[in-house]
């Protein structure tokens, strides 16, 4: 597996009125193609600003970011929106999809803005195959109003998907969402990640840590720690287990 | 990214803030609606002194007794006393490029026919040529002759408005009409031209030999002016200068004095007259176009208030690889939208109202295809540069600030 991702030194600092506030210090890391990583770490550990740059959204201070073998670190506005349309899927917390626009419309957003041009019959095929991939196949119509959280994040994911990605980022994507949403959520991702997609998630909790292959924990800006996940948790069990779990409590009298 | 999706997107932005949009637009519309009305009626009333002025006749030069200059004491059009019969005379002998004279005098008068009366202020004495050089015809009846002039006969011509006040339905031709008691033969009634841009009615007019005039009527032998008519072969200011010279010469004026008659020619008269109504027209425009400005300020207004909505749409945007052109582009068609369909509607206000205005007041409207065109473009231009600082700032934004707004 080739590397995907790879990070040399990288520093980010921003100079807000007289302090500089150094949020990364120096990391260096490699991603391979097919990894699934968690990135966490306490509010104020780095983990979002590093994603920022992971995700081409924001430039480091200092350092090399080679993406897919091409430094990416100096490039300008354009070439980074174009690297983000092209190699890189989002998924956000707050699913960040355009309202009162079919979910089938939000999903051909990136296209819109590709450099290559693609027919409307074709950009439909690949918006209804995407969200085919992410079991939406029969919303396309419904506006992001009349979808559940989780089905809203879901058509994010296939947003996200429709370029066919090098690598997918994923910032709390399960962070607005209930314990069983994000266990459907993660069980997204994994069957992604099968698949062999790239997919580096940011968050906080520790359990949703666990359906990662790997676990990279930030503190002050710096690597604490990065190993993989001993006892990785499989979505579609956990997802039995807690359907039977409330069955249960339903069953009881 | 394609240009036709990237209006689809525009338009749809708007018909989802439908009274918003209505709105912004009516600054707009109200601006174009007002600009094309008003240049419209301006261009009415230009039209209309221009055919006024081709109507006092083909290569006419105007002598008034008295100077009109700028700053000194005036007495009036022709009422100086300083130009003879004599005078006119002399310009039709010794200056070969003119064609006709009409030396006038005018008064006012007390008319009577049969059991009926009228009052008129537009008693002209005049020369046998006088019709020729107005390029004005007679509907029914035969015009005076030399042999009138030189007889001052009492023989008269009038306009259609006291041929209907004194003698109705029945033709004047043949029948007296009394002046200040005097009896005149009416011999031709003239063709009805209507009121002029005063107002004035041009048909209350009754035109006499001047010698007749002169002794039955207004008393003297001053002139008031003398209409002249320059051949065709021939500039027009060239007979002017010659005009000129022969006056000063009969007149006595030293090199250094000033002339004590004036002379215009018709081009002259109609100049003066087209740069008031080309003012007139700018004045209305000029007005007009200030709430076309403040329709753009609307617009900018309500484009500021769009970007900052919709920052997280704009993020969003970003995010998935929009250059800040795209964005740009997206306000700034958005804005172009709202201004040239609010154009377009104002245009179509417009014609409609300068129709109503004329319609109900009288005055002319005239709505040419440039200040329809012209109004299009200034509203499409006003949309994009009022929309411009809006569109800059979108595309300005930072995608992570820009998805991190709430």
């Amino acid at each position: 597996m080739g590397t995907v991702i790879q990070l040399e030194g990288i520093h980010k600092v921003y100079h807000t009125g007289e302090v500089d506030v150094r949020a990364v210090r120096g990391v260096s890391l490699d991603i391979a193609k097919g990894e699934f990583v968690a990135l966490m770490g306490a509010s104020g550990s780095g983990k979002s600003t590093l994603m920022n740059i992971l995700g081409c959204l924001d430039r480091p201070t200092k350092g090399r970011y080679l993406l897919d073998g091409k430094d990416v670190s100096g490039l300008d506005r354009n070439e980074l929106a174009d690297i983000r349309n092209q190699k890189l899927g989002f998924v956000f917390q707050s699913f960040n999809l355009l309202s009162r626009t079919s979910a089938l419309e939000n999903v051909e957003l990136p296209l819109f803005y590709s450099k290559k041009p693609f027919a409307a019959h074709r950009a439909r095929e690949m918006a209804e195959s995407s969200l085919q991939l992410v079991g939406l196949s029969g919303r396309a119509d419904h506006h992001p109003s009349q979808l559940s959280g989780g089905q809203q994040q879901r058509v994010a994911i296939a947003r996200a998907l429709i370029n066919q990605p090098e690598v997918l980022f994923a910032d709390e994507a399960t962070g607005n969402l209930d314990s069983r949403t994000s266990i459907e959520i993660m069980e997204v991702f994994q069957k992604l990640n099968d698949q062999g997609i790239t997919i580096v998630i940011v968050t906080h909790e520790l359990d949703i840590a666990r359906y990662a292959r790997r676990n990279i924990i930030l503190r002050d800006g710096q690597v604490l720690s990065d190993e993989p996940v001993a006892e990785r948790l499989h979505a579609v069990e956990e997802l039995k287990k807690l359907i039977e779990a409330q069955q249960a409590v339903q069953l009881e009298p | 990214m394609k240009l036709g999706n990237t209006i689809k997107i525009s338009f749809r932005a708007l018909r989802r803030n439908k009274m918003r949009s209505i709105l912004t637009a009516l600054g707009i519309i109200i601006g174009v609606a007002a600009v094309i009305a008003m240049v419209s009626i301006g261009n009415g009333a230009k039209s209309q002194m221009e055919s006024q002025i081709a109507s006092l006749g083909d290569n006419v030069i105007l002598v008034f007794a008295g100077n009109w200059s700028p700053g000194g004491v005036r007495s009036g059009w022709g009422g100086a006393g300083t130009l003879k019969i004599d005078d006119a005379l002399a310009i039709k002998r010794e200056i070969p490029s003119v064609v006709a004279v009409s030396p006038e005098v005018r008064g006012g008068a007390q008319l009577t026919a049969g059991g009926e009366n009228w009052s008129t202020g537009n008693l002209l004495g005049e020369s046998a040529d006088y019709l020729d050089i107005r390029h004005w015809p007679l509907a029914e009846g035969a015009g005076f002759t030399e042999q009138d002039i030189r007889t001052a006969s009492k023989v008269a011509i009038i306009g259609q408005t006291i041929a209907t006040q004194l003698y109705g339905d029945d033709s004047p031709v043949g029948k007296i009409l009394r002046i200040k008691n005097v009896p005149f033969l009416v011999t031709g009634v003239l063709t009805p031209k209507g009121l002029n841009l005063m107002g004035q009615d041009q048909d209350d007019i009754v035109v006499l030999p001047y010698t007749s005039a002169m002794k039955r009527v207004t008393g003297g032998t001053n002139l008031r002016g003398i209409n002249v008519q320059g051949s065709k072969e021939t500039d027009l200011a060239t007979t002017k200068d010659q005009v000129v010279s022969v006056l000063r010469q009969r007149h006595k004026i030293g090199p250094q004095r000033d002339d004590d008659f004036t002379v215009r020619t018709q081009e002259e008269i109609a100049k003066v007259a087209t740069a008031q109504t080309d003012v007139m027209t700018a004045l209305l425009g000029a007005i007009a176009s200030v709430s076309l400005f403040v329709g753009g300020i609307g617009i900018m207004n309500i484009m500021l208030v769009s970007v900052t909505e919709r920052t997280r749409e704009i993020g969003i945007r970003m995010a998935v690889g929009a250059h800040g052109k795209d964005i740009l582009l997206q306000f700034l068609i958005e804005a172009a939208a709202l201004s040239s369909s609010g154009g377009v509607i104002g245009i179509i206000l417009g014609i409609a109202a300068s129709k109503i205005v004329s319609g109900m007041t009288g005055w002319p409207s005239l709505i040419s295809v440039s200040s329809i065109v012209l109004s299009f473009l200034v509203s499409s231009a006003v949309g994009i540069f009022f929309g411009f600082y809006p569109a800059r700032k979108a595309a300005q934004l930072d995608p992570i600030e820009a998805l991190r707004f709430e």
